[in-house]
């Protein structure tokens, strides 16, 4: 079996450059692949690309990103919770291009499928369909959405073995499947590494042919970002 | 005139057995606590779970098991989770039998805007341009005027479209109304003690009513 394991995130990472395309998974600060955004921020590459559903909170996730300029462009579905990235925008600092969760989420999609481009009902008549080609099937119309083109794809599972097969836990699953294959190279973080044989065939989400390198995380906060509990009385 | 709980209430009576159901953030959350005893329905949050339980117990929150609204949630027997593509693969391809969301502004031709407001707030459209582009049953939960007295039911929204002609039916603290397919807001229900002229005189768009519309019944 081909092995896939590098020694952590620092080795995964050597060679994001300035100016690269990356593709984050997670959803608000689920799942989202927080060892390799430190060692971003360790590294400090600038003149980022940055394709990811949320862009975190002022002091975690890819706010982290944000507080060291190193993001010039954003490509998102929802930003709010995040005072310095309104700064940024308003100011100009930050490039940002809003686009619809499902398009942003089949975007990928498409690129791990090898397909160009899909087309979807979503932004039908709003600004987003600004400049973007229309096609009429069966009396809808549809945009046509291109395929993202990303250097890099930075995923976090909870299982992960030597062959770069994956196993993704409960609702921090979100965009990491898709968005692991649809990086040219796919780096992914797991909480737990194992040897190849250990995980069952048949309960593997992301296949790993679309894992260049995976490493086991050092530590993990998964923190909440909105702590939401009933009594039990 | 109806307080946000009471606008969910209303919601909650069109919510049928056996419904697949997407609540939006907002108004639309507080419509799960309405669903009435007996009924079955599998709300979906569009992160990728369907299923979507109650809050969990203090100290059993899960980082991994979130909501839309990223809020802590628990799972329920029979819940499915999937990736985020699929969950908007089950939206386009009309799985999901009824959304519910809110809205800035709805036009009379079923025009909603409610996800930016130039100059004061950029915050994102998340799934919402998806779901009203493709949902085949959308209700909007919304107030019917703003805190200064203006109609957000208008002949065309003001603010940057969130879809086009996808609304059908708005539920707002004055009245249950529906979208005529060949436009105008048609007046249902009356909130208790509110009246034709004065929900008339709260739309800007235009507006057919009789004069014998019921009064709501809610409990």
């Amino acid at each position: 079996m081909i092995n896939k394991v590098v020694a952590g995130a620092d080795e995964a990472i050597k060679d994001i450059e300035d100016g690269n395309t990356l593709m984050l998974g997670g959803f608000g600060l689920c799942g989202i692949p927080e060892n390799c955004i430190a060692a971003l921020v360790k590294k400090g590459v600038k003149e980022l690309t940055c394709i990811a559903n949320n862009a975190g909170v002022d002091d975690f996730g890819i706010g982290l990103m944000l507080q060291t300029r190193q993001v010039k462009k954003m490509i998102s579905s929802y930003v709010g919770e995040n005072a310095e990235f309104e700064r940024q925008l308003l100011s100009g600092e930050l490039e940002v291009e809003l686009i619809p969760q499902g398009t942003l989420a089949t975007r990928c999609l498409a690129a791990g499928y090898g397909m160009p481009a899909i087309f979807t009902p979503a932004g039908v008549g709003t600004e987003v369909a600004e400049g973007k080609e229309i096609r009429n099937f069966k009396g809808k119309d549809y945009l046509m959405e291109y395929a993202f083109d990303a250097d890099f794809a930075l995923v976090k599972a909870w299982k992960g073995d030597t062959a770069g097969n994956l196993i993704f836990r409960s609702t921090s699953r979100n965009f990491n499947p898709v968005m692991a294959m649809a990086g040219k190279i796919t780096i992914a973080e797991v909480e737990q590494l194992v040897e190849a044989g250990e995980l069952d065939p048949d309960q593997i989400h992301t296949p790993g042919v679309y894992v260049h390198r995976i490493f086991q995380g050092k530590e993990y906060e998964k923190r909440i970002e909105q702590r939401t509990v009933r009594s039990k009385n | 005139m109806l307080d946000k709980n009471g606008i969910a209430k209303r919601i909650a009576k069109e919510i049928k057995d056996g419904y697949y159901v997407n609540l939006g953030i907002g108004i639309p959350t507080l419509v799960a606590n309405y669903i009435p005893n007996g009924i079955n329905v599998v709300l979906q949050s569009e992160n990728g779970l369907l299923g979507m339980g109650p809050f969990p117990f203090d100290g059993e929150e899960d980082p991994d098991l979130i909501n839309a609204g990223k809020q802590t949630i628990t799972t329920l027997p029979g819940s499915s989770i999937f990736d985020s593509a699929m969950s908007f693969g089950m939206i386009r391809a009309q799985k999901i039998d009824l959304t519910i969301l809110g809205a800035m502004e709805v036009s009379e031709n079923g025009d909603i805007a409610n996800w930016k407001i130039p100059g004061k707030m950029v915050k994102g459209m998340g799934g919402a341009m998806d779901l009203v582009a493709s949902a085949k049953n959308i209700i909007v939960a919304m107030q019917h005027i703003n805190k200064a007295g203006e109609s957000k039911l208008l002949p065309n929204c003001t603010l940057p479209l969130t879809g086009i002609k996808c609304i059908k039916k708005i539920v707002t603290e004055l009245a249950v109304l529906d979208i005529l397919p060949e436009g105008g807001f048609k007046l249902i229900e009356r909130a208790p003690g509110v009246s034709v002229d004065f929900i008339r005189n709260a739309t800007l768009g235009r507006l057919y009513a009789t004069d014998d519309v019921p009064e709501m019944a809610i409990d």
